[in-house]
């Protein structure tokens, strides 16, 4: 697929997304999308991202026309108001998570179809098909039937079927999450320098955090119907909003406990914590705080600070993964060690959590204390 | 597995039955081309039956032919819309509408006879014509075809497929034409033999909308098994299994192909 | 895609057709059999012995011949989707080409088998030396019955056979179950619904069959015959009309029972 790079010059062909006052409700009464407010700028990748049922194959349902939104709310391709048009006149391209390839058409057919419909020349179509099969490596695929493809090749199908009628935005609805991870990880890459070389605003769903994060310029977290934190990769990983991002996107170790000093302690536990944040909270007030496992380090056993007790060790090949009992916190401490070091479950060791990289979590609200 | 008592118990049952239902078949075909039935197969065989029965009941033929092929036009033309429309509509309307095109399936055709004599009989041009037996066709292997588009397209995921050609900017009647249509084609195909076939044998509902001008071949055949001998009879149901049998052999090539999953 | 209401003008068609061509016919029927004297002929029905009998026998035949070819056909679609042999798709197109010969040809074949000149007659000449005949008795409306039932019933047990998870016969024979055990423990039970539904399938088509009966004009007036008789030669339409309204009501109740049971339908002949 290295030849989409060469052959697909640059395009300007992306347009800015807006929606405004955006809610769904569904026939029977759910509220699947709380009023959203959402924009795209012009050739930006945005990934919606969250567990099923959060809303984001809805809100690009919505964008596409497959679906309509309540009464009040607008989406608008950038000068164009598409809030009432159906999805066949809003030049979009999709490429949907079963690739709804059409069985009674082969490749060529099913990536020509676009232009079929739009009454395009017999010759034109021909040639333009013939530079996706190309672009695609489909060449030698052209005559077969979809249902002699391999995953791989389908999903190529839907994306060269997708972007020949040259759409202002392009779509795609979990177009991974069919295929075994090896093919995952390298389409990823793949699509995601096709979707810049083309210069094409693109929303992309998914349900896979790793995914997201190779994928978009900006990725939108979505929870039960609205979008929690939108921002690049990196803002959402080191400062999740609430404890739903921080959790959902990697692991996540929690601490909570009263301010003592300009420590956290929690048990028998004090953890240091940076000036910014014990100069803002008075003494004995109850913090929450998080800390990814990589910014965990094991260090020999210490009378002060954090100590822990070796539960389980995995070792992951870059990494061993080891999970810490540590008194006063719920669950297992996730640590990341780089080195080559073996650790044996019952081992009590130090544990120096890096109070630069801590993240403070809000006091919780009384909705998180009833669920 | 090793095949024991029980094995060629099972087998000898099923070999009866199936003997059961296909020797009268092998008698009627013949004693259709026998010289005298009641002396057997030594006294040689004749195509005399078969030309009196194309002399007495030719036209019977013809107007079978022409009865099945139209009705199965109409059920194409009705019928695959219609099924497509159910498929994609879940509501109280569908569901009367669905059950007002399935009850000719459950209701004798005897009754739906008598119902059509009683309202359209006093027309006479249409109770005169051949036309009276085509809507009696129609109303009875409509459901045929609308059940065998149905089940294709409620074991396809069409919504998706549509949806991923609107995405392509196809209309609502590209979409029909050049989507739903083409992945049907199983479902529509047998339905169409099994309107063909159906017609072709229909008997209960034809008995009582035939006039002595427009006879089917079902009801030539009732005719000639009351006044008829016995080889004509034969030589007449010979005619009607060839008549049908090349459809049933086409419908159980399409059944038997494998069904590919999308 | 709410915008686009096009695909309602799909069913006009197949609606006028209906509405006009159907439902206005049952409609005028119901109006008749109900018009005589406030549907006397429904009290008729039940009170005078010549209706009476016609639905008590027809009820008792339909009955009798739906249990009999339910068994018949367990012990074939069973054996068929058990083995594998040589042979055994011709003797599987052969069960299922029956299933859409017209009645009056069953009538017929019933005549070849029973009549006067029939494959029995001789076997009784042969045997006992008096040739059988039993085509024009209820016997041989049995018969014709059966011929066309077993196919049905067949094909039903089959499909169903062939979707039976094996790992329930495996977990059984795992427990010690023996042959016997699992037919009744677990083969029956996972069948029970497609013989419901095909058997009520049947049952439905013995008592709607008029070609069978017509052809061998049996001394034995099943409904549909009744039926004829009342409307060509007696002219009664008001009995007519609520007999075949009570013979359509009776045939969509077993009908409906199949179609809850996921039967499909599989035409009606007879």
């Amino acid at each position: 697929m290295n030849t989409i790079y060469n052959t697909m010059h640059s395009g300007d062909t992306g347009v800015a997304i807006t929606l405004n006052e955006v809610q769904k409700t569904f026939a029977d009464g759910t509220l699947a999308l709380k009023p959203l407010q959402l924009h795209i700028n012009k050739g930006e990748v945005l990934v919606l991202l969250g567990p099923s049922g959060c809303g984001k194959t809805t809100t690009l349902r919505l964008i596409a026309g497959l679906e309509f939104c309540d009464e009040g709310g607008e989406i608008r391709f950038g000068g164009r108001d598409v809030t009432h048009i159906a999805i066949e006149q809003r030049r979009v391209g999709m490429v949907f998570q079963s690739y709804a390839l059409f069985p009674n058409m082969n490749v060529s057919e099913n990536i020509g179809y676009g232009l079929r419909v739009r009454g395009e020349s017999k010759e034109n179509t021909h040639d333009k098909v013939d530079k996706m099969l190309q672009m695609f490596d489909l060449k030698d695929y052209s005559q077969r039937s979809i249902y002699q493809l391999s995953g791989g090749q389908r999903q190529r199908v839907a994306l060269a079927r997708a972007i020949i009628t040259e759409p202002e935005v392009l779509l795609l609805d979990e177009p991974l999450s069919a295929l075994d991870a090896l093919l995952k990880k390298r389409l990823r890459t793949d699509i995601n320098g096709l979707l810049k070389r083309l210069g094409i605003t693109a929303v992309y769903v998914t349900h896979d955090q790793e995914e997201a994060m190779a994928m978009g310029d900006r990725i939108a977290i979505l929870d039960r119907g609205e979008i929690v934190q939108i921002g690049t990769a990196q803002e959402i990983y080191l400062s999740p909003k609430n404890e739903f991002v921080a959790n959902f996107i990697g692991q996540m170790n929690h601490f909570e406990g009263k301010l003592q000093g300009q420590s956290l302690s929690f048990g028998c536990n004090k953890l240091l914590l940076p000036s910014e944040l014990y100069s803002t909270h008075s003494e004995g007030q109850r913090i929450r705080c998080m800390s990814r496992p990589e910014d965990v380090k094991l260090i020999g056993y210490q009378e002060v600070g954090v100590t822990g007790e070796v539960s389980q060790s995995v070792f992951l090949g870059d990494r061993t993964r080891v999970l810490m009992e540590i008194e006063g916190v719920e669950g297992l401490v996730h640590v990341d060690c780089f080195e080559r070091k073996n650790y044996c479950i019952g081992d009590r060791l130090g544990l120096n959590i890096l109070p630069s990289r801590l993240v403070l979590l809000p006091e919780p609200t009384l909705r998180e204390v009833l669920c | 597995m090793k095949k024991g008592v029980s094995f060629y118990l099972q087998l000898a049952f099923t070999l009866l039955v199936c003997a059961f239902l296909i020797v009268p078949v092998f008698m009627s075909i013949t004693a259709g081309v026998t010289n005298n039935y009641f002396i057997g197969i030594k006294s040689g065989f004749t195509l005399r039956w078969l030309e009196q029965v194309w002399e007495l009941y030719s036209d019977t033929i013809w107007l079978t032919l022409q009865i099945a092929l139209v009705t199965t036009a109409f059920n194409l033309f009705i019928g695959v819309p219609c099924a497509y429309y159910l498929a994609r509509t879940k509501s109280r309307f569908s569901a009367f509408l669905d059950e007002c095109l399935t009850l000719p399936i459950a209701i004798p055709g005897m009754a739906i006879a008598l119902g059509l004599i009683t309202v359209y009989g006093g027309f006479s041009n249409l109770r005169m014509s051949w036309l009276f037996i085509l809507i009696g066709h129609v109303i009875f292997t409509l459901p045929f075809m609308v059940k065998s588009v149905l089940a294709v397209l409620q074991s396809i995921n069409f919504r998706l497929l549509e949806e991923g050609a609107a995405s392509l900017g196809a209309s609502f009647w590209q979409r029909f034409f050049h989507i739903i249509v083409p992945n049907c084609k199983t479902g529509i195909i047998s339905g169409m033999l099994m309107t063909l076939t159906l017609s072709a044998g229909e008997f209960n509902l034809t008995w009582m909308l035939h006039t002595p001008l427009t006879k089917t071949l079902p009801v030539g055949l009732a005719d000639s098994y009351a006044s008829m001998r016995l080889e004509v009879s034969s030589a007449y149901t010979l005619i009607f299994l060839g008549m049908i049998m090349p459809l049933l052999i086409a419908a159980q090539w399409l059944n038997s192909k494998p069904k590919r999953m999308t | 895609m709410h915008k686009s209401s096009q695909y309602y003008l799909l069913m006009i068609p197949a609606l006028i057709i209906s509405l006009t061509f159907f439902l206005l016919p049952m409609m005028k029927l119901l109006w008749l059999s109900l018009a005589d004297q406030y549907g006397i002929s429904y009290w008729y029905i039940l009170t005078k012995p010549i209706y009476l009998k016609s639905v008590l026998s027809t009820l008792i035949l339909s009955l009798t011949v739906t249990i009999t070819s339910v068994i018949i056909a367990t012990i074939v679609g069973l054996f068929l989707t058990r083995y594998e042999f040589k042979g055994k798709s011709l003797l599987v197109a052969m069960l299922s080409f029956p299933l859409v010969f017209p009645g009056v040809v069953i009538g017929f074949f019933v005549i070849m088998l029973a009549g006067r000149q029939g494959v029995f007659a001789e076997l009784g000449l042969l045997l006992v030396g008096e040739r059988w005949t039993l085509a024009y008795s209820i016997i041989g409306l049995f018969i014709g019955y059966l011929y066309f039932s077993i196919p049905r019933v067949v094909l039903t047990v089959m499909g169903v056979a062939e979707k039976l998870d094996n790992n329930l016969v495996e977990a059984g024979r795992s427990l010690g179950a023996n042959r016997w055990q699992l037919l009744r423990d677990v083969t029956l039970p996972a069948l029970k619904p497609g013989l419901i539904s095909s058997g009520s399938i049947c049952f439905a088509t013995s008592m709607g069959a008029f070609g069978t009966a017509f052809t061998l004009a049996t001394n034995l007036n099943v409904l549909p015959m009744t039926i004829y008789t009342e409307f060509t030669l007696n002219a009664n339409f008001a009995m007519a009309a609520a007999l075949s309204l009570m013979l359509g009501f009776i045939t969509w109740f077993c009908l409906s029972i199949a179609r809850r049971q996921g039967g499909s339908n599989l035409g009606m002949g007879g």
